[in-house]
C-alpha cells in the first residue's frame, strides 16, 4: 500500500447523499479477478449514456473539475460490502474522500487501500461546497499527521483511529500485523 | 450484566491493540466467486496457506445463471470468475459447494439450512447481507476483500468494537403481514443510516414468534439502515431449526452446545448504547417508493410530499428518487403499474417463503403483462419444494421456478430488469440501477409480491387473503 502524506488539492464535487456502492461500481462491473481497471466505470450510469457516450452534465465529465479529492454528501458508501468501490475510487485517482458521514464497511474498505476518508461537520462540508462551486480550483489540504484538514473558506480536524493512522502514514497493511501474531491466534484456539 | 453482543465479542478478542481495533477471531467464513478472487492473488503473492481450511465455505451465487445450471456458463466473465473459484478452492484445499452440487445456493441461506450457522459464532463474509446469520445470535457481517484475505491467512480481522442498539417490537403482526414488513417498518423509521456503527439485538414479543425463515429476513436487513450487524438471542424455535442438520453437533455435543447456547442471551438488566421500541399492530404490509430502502411505507398510504419530510436533505433525496421512479409526490402506492415481480434473494427466497406464495396463487393466474422471476435460495429449497408439489402449483399460476442464484438480487446475470420498468422484489435493495441499468424497484414481502403478479398493479394482499 502506498504510504499516505499531506495532500494538497483541487476537489471534486458531488454533493448528492446516500450514494451507495451500486452506483460507485454497478454490479455488473464486479466480474474481475484482479484489482485494476475499476476507475473506468466509477459512477458509470452517472457518467456514460448507454450507447458509452459520456454524459457531459457529470461533475466527472467537466473539466472545470479535477484533482485528487473526492467531496460528497452524507451518507457515502452506503450498500454493499464491494471493497470494488474503494478501488474503483483509488484507481481513477482519488486519495481523499470528505463527507459528513460514511457507511461503516466503506470506511474500512478505503483505509485498506490507502484512501482516507475524512469526516467533517455538515456545515463544513456545505462551506466546502460552495466553495468549490464558486472557485472550482479550492486548493484543500488535508494533513493526515496532524489529522487536519483545511481550504481557504475554513479548516477543522478529523478523526482517524491511531493504529489505522499509522498503517496509512507506513503504506503497512493489516494483514502484515496479523501475520505476525499467528502464533498467538493458534493459542486463542485452545 | 452483559449484553448477548458484548458476549459473544469478548469471547473472540485474541487481542486488544491499544487505541486501535481489537484482533478479532472468525469461527466461519463464508466466500464466494465474487468478492474472493483478488484475496486468492493476495496468498498467492505472499505465498501463504489457507490457515485454517476448515473454516471456509464456498459457494458460487451471485453471478450464475438460473437456468440450465449444468450447461457452460455462456458468459465468459461469469464463467471465468467461478472457475477462478473452482480452481482456487482446490488449490487452498477449501470445501466448495459448487454448480451441480447438491448444497449449492445462496451463501446466506445454505450457511443456516446447513446447520453450519450456530448460535455464539462469529461469521464473515465478502457480502453485506452476512448479517442474516444473527437470527441464530451470532454476531455476524460483511467485510470487503482485502479482510476475506486476512480471513483466509489468519482467521482473524481488525474489527473496532461497534457500539449495541436493541431493537424492541412487541405485540402480535396482524393478518398478511410478515417479519418483511417488520424491517421494512422499522428501516422506514430509523433511516437507512439509523444503524451506523451499531450491531442491532432484535427483541420482543414479535419477534420471538417469528419463525427461523422470518427471524433471517429481519436480521438479513439489517445492513439497509447502516447497522454492522443485527442478531437474536437464541431459543427453543432456533435449537429446534438447528437439530438434526447436516453439520449440526449430534449426541452429547449437543447436550453440551445448548447447555452453553442457553447463556447467550442479553442478561436481565443489561444496557444498550442505543433503545428503541415498536408496537406490532401499528404495522401494515409495507412498500418502497424510492431508491433506499428507508424510503418505505404501508401499503394504503401515499407518497410523502416534500413538506411532510423532516428535513431539507430528506426532500432533496425525495425529488431526486422520484424523478428516478417517475413517481409524483402524494400518489397513493394501491394501483400502481407494475411489470416485473422477483421472488428470491437471500431475504426471501427459503423454503417457507415459497410455501406461503404457493398457498397464495394456488388456483390464481399471474397477470398476463407481469413477468415472473422465483428462484430459489438453494438447491435444497428447490428439492424441498418439488417434494412438496409447489413447483407445480406455482407452475400453473405462471411462476416457473428457477435454479438457485443470487439472480436479480443485484443483475449479475442474465436475470435483469430492462430500463424504465417497474419490479416488485422481495430482495433488500432498490438502489438506482441494481434490478439492471434503469430497472426501478419496489420492496416488499413475498405475499406482496405474489399478490402484485396477479393483480398486475400494487395491491393490498390483506383483501384478497
Ligand atoms: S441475494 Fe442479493 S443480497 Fe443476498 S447475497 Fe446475493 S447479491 Fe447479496
Amino acid at each position: 500500500m502506498k504510504a499516505f502524506t499531506t495532500i494538497h488539492s483541487s476537489a471534486i464535487p458531488l454533493p448528492i447523499e446516500n450514494i451507495d456502492t451500486d452506483q460507485i461500481i454497478p454490479a455488473r462491473f464486479l466480474k474481475a479477478t484482479t484489482r485494476e481497471g475499476f476507475g473506468e466505470n466509477l459512477f458509470c450510469d452517472w457518467r456514460y449514456h448507454k450507447d458509452g457516450s459520456e454524459k457531459a452534465d457529470f461533475v466527472l465529465n467537466d473539466l472545470t473539475y479535477s484533482g485528487e479529492i473526492l467531496v460528497a454528501g452524507a451518507n457515502f458508501g452506503c450498500g454493499s460490502s464491494r471493497e470494488h468501490a474503494a478501488w474503483a475510487i483509488g484507481d481513477y485517482g482519488f486519495r481523499v474522500v470528505v463527507s459528513s458521514f460514511f457507511a461503516d464497511i466503506f470506511k474500512n474498505n478505503a483505509l485498506n487501500n490507502g484512501i482516507l476518508p475524512v469526516q467533517v461537520s455538515e456545515d463544513f462540508l456545505q462551506k466546502l461546497f460552495a466553495s468549490i462551486q464558486q472557485n472550482p480550483g479550492t486548493e484543500i489540504t488535508v494533513d493526515l499527521d496532524n489529522q487536519k484538514i483545511s481550504f481557504e473558506g475554513g479548516k477543522a480536524s478529523f478523526d482517524i483511529n491511531s493504529y489505522k493512522k499509522m498503517c496509512l502514514q507506513k503504506g503497512y497493511s493489516d494483514l502484515d500485523f496479523l501475520l505476525s501474531l499467528r502464533e498467538k491466534i493458534g493459542a486463542f484456539e485452545m | 450484566m452483559k449484553n448477548i453482543f458484548d458476549k459473544i465479542w469478548d469471547a473472540h478478542i485474541v487481542q486488544s491493540v491499544q487505541d486501535g481495533p481489537d484482533v478479532f477471531y472468525i469461527d466461519r467464513h463464508f466466500i464466494h466467486e465474487v468478492t474472493s478472487p483478488q484475496a486468492f492473488t493476495g496468498l498467492r503473492e505472499r505465498g501463504l496457506p489457507v490457515f485454517r481450511p476448515k473454516q471456509t465455505i464456498a459457494t458460487a451465487d451471485h453471478n450464475v445463471p438460473t437456468e440450465d445450471q449444468d450447461k457452460l456458463i455462456k458468459e465468459a466473465l461469469s464463467r471465468l470468475q467461478v472457475d477462478t473459484l473452482v480452481s482456487n478452492c482446490k488449490e487452498f484445499g477449501l470445501e466448495l459447494y459448487g454448480l451441480g452440487h447438491p448444497y449449492q445456493g445462496i451463501v446466506h441461506v445454505i450457511g443456516p439450512e446447513l446447520g453450519i450457522t450456530q448460535p455464539g459464532m462469529t461469521i464473515v463474509c465478502g457480502d453485506s447481507h452476512t448479517s442474516t446469520h444473527g437470527a441464530f445470535g451470532c454476531i455476524a457481517f460483511g467485510i470487503g476483500t482485502s479482510e476475506v484475505e486476512q480471513v483466509l491467512a489468519t482467521q482473524c480481522i481488525l474489527q473496532q468494537k461497534a457500539q449495541s442498539m436493541r431493537i424492541t417490537i412487541d405485540g402480535e403482526l396482524g393478518k398478511g403481514v410478515t417479519a418483511k414488513d417488520l424491517i421494512l417498518y422499522v428501516i422506514s423509521k430509523l433511516g437507512t443510516a439509523g444503524g451506523t456503527g451499531h450491531v442491532v439485538e432484535y427483541a420482543g414479543s414479535a419477534i420471538r414468534s417469528l419463525s427461523m425463515e422470518g427471524r433471517m429476513t429481519v436480521c438479513n436487513m439489517s445492513i439497509e439502515m447502516g447497522a454492522r450487524g443485527g442478531l437474536i438471542a437464541p431459543d427453543q424455535t432456533t435449537f429446534d431449526y438447528i437439530k438434526g442438520r447436516e453439520f449440526a453437533p449430534q449426541g452429547v455435543d449437543w447436550e453440551t452446545a445448548v447447555m452453553k447456547w442457553k447463556e447467550l442471551p442479553s442478561d436481565p438488566g443489561a444496557t444498550f448504547d442505543k433503545e428503541y421500541h415498536f408496537d406490532a399492530a401499528d404495522i401494515e404490509p409495507m412498500i418502497t417508493y424510492g431508491t433506499n430502502p428507508g424510503m418505505g411505507l404501508g401499503i394504503s398510504q401515499r407518497i410523502p410530499q416534500k413538506e411532510d419530510l423532516a428535513s431539507e436533505r430528506d426532500g432533496r433525496q425525495l425529488q431526486k428518487s422520484l424523478a428516478y421512479m417517475n413517481l409524483q409526490a402524494g400518489q397513493p402506492m394501491l394501483g400502481q403499474q407494475i411489470d416485473y415481480v422477483f421472488i428470491g434473494s437471500c431475504t426471501n427466497s427459503r423454503i417457507e417463503d415459497l410455501r406461503e406464495v404457493a398457498a397464495f396463487v394456488k388456483g390464481k393466474k399471474k397477470a398476463d403483462h407481469v413477468q415472473v422471476l422465483i428462484v430459489p435460495g438453494s438447491q435444497q429449497v428447490r428439492e424441498q419444494s418439488q417434494k412438496e408439489g409447489l413447483d407445480k402449483i406455482l407452475a400453473e399460476a405462471g411462476f416457473f421456478l428457477r435454479e438457485p442464484g443470487c439472480s436479480a438480487c443485484l443483475g449479475m446475470n442474465e436475470d435483469k430488469v430492462p430500463p424504465g420498468k417497474y419490479c416488485v422484489s422481495t430482495s433488500n435493495r432498490n438502489f438506482e440501477g441494481r434490478q439492471g441499468p434503469g430497472s426501478r424497484t419496489f420492496l416488499a414481502s413475498p405475499l406482496t409480491a405474489a399478490a402484485a403478479a396477479v393483480a398486475g398493479k400494487i395491491v393490498d394482499v390483506r383483501e384478497y387473503l
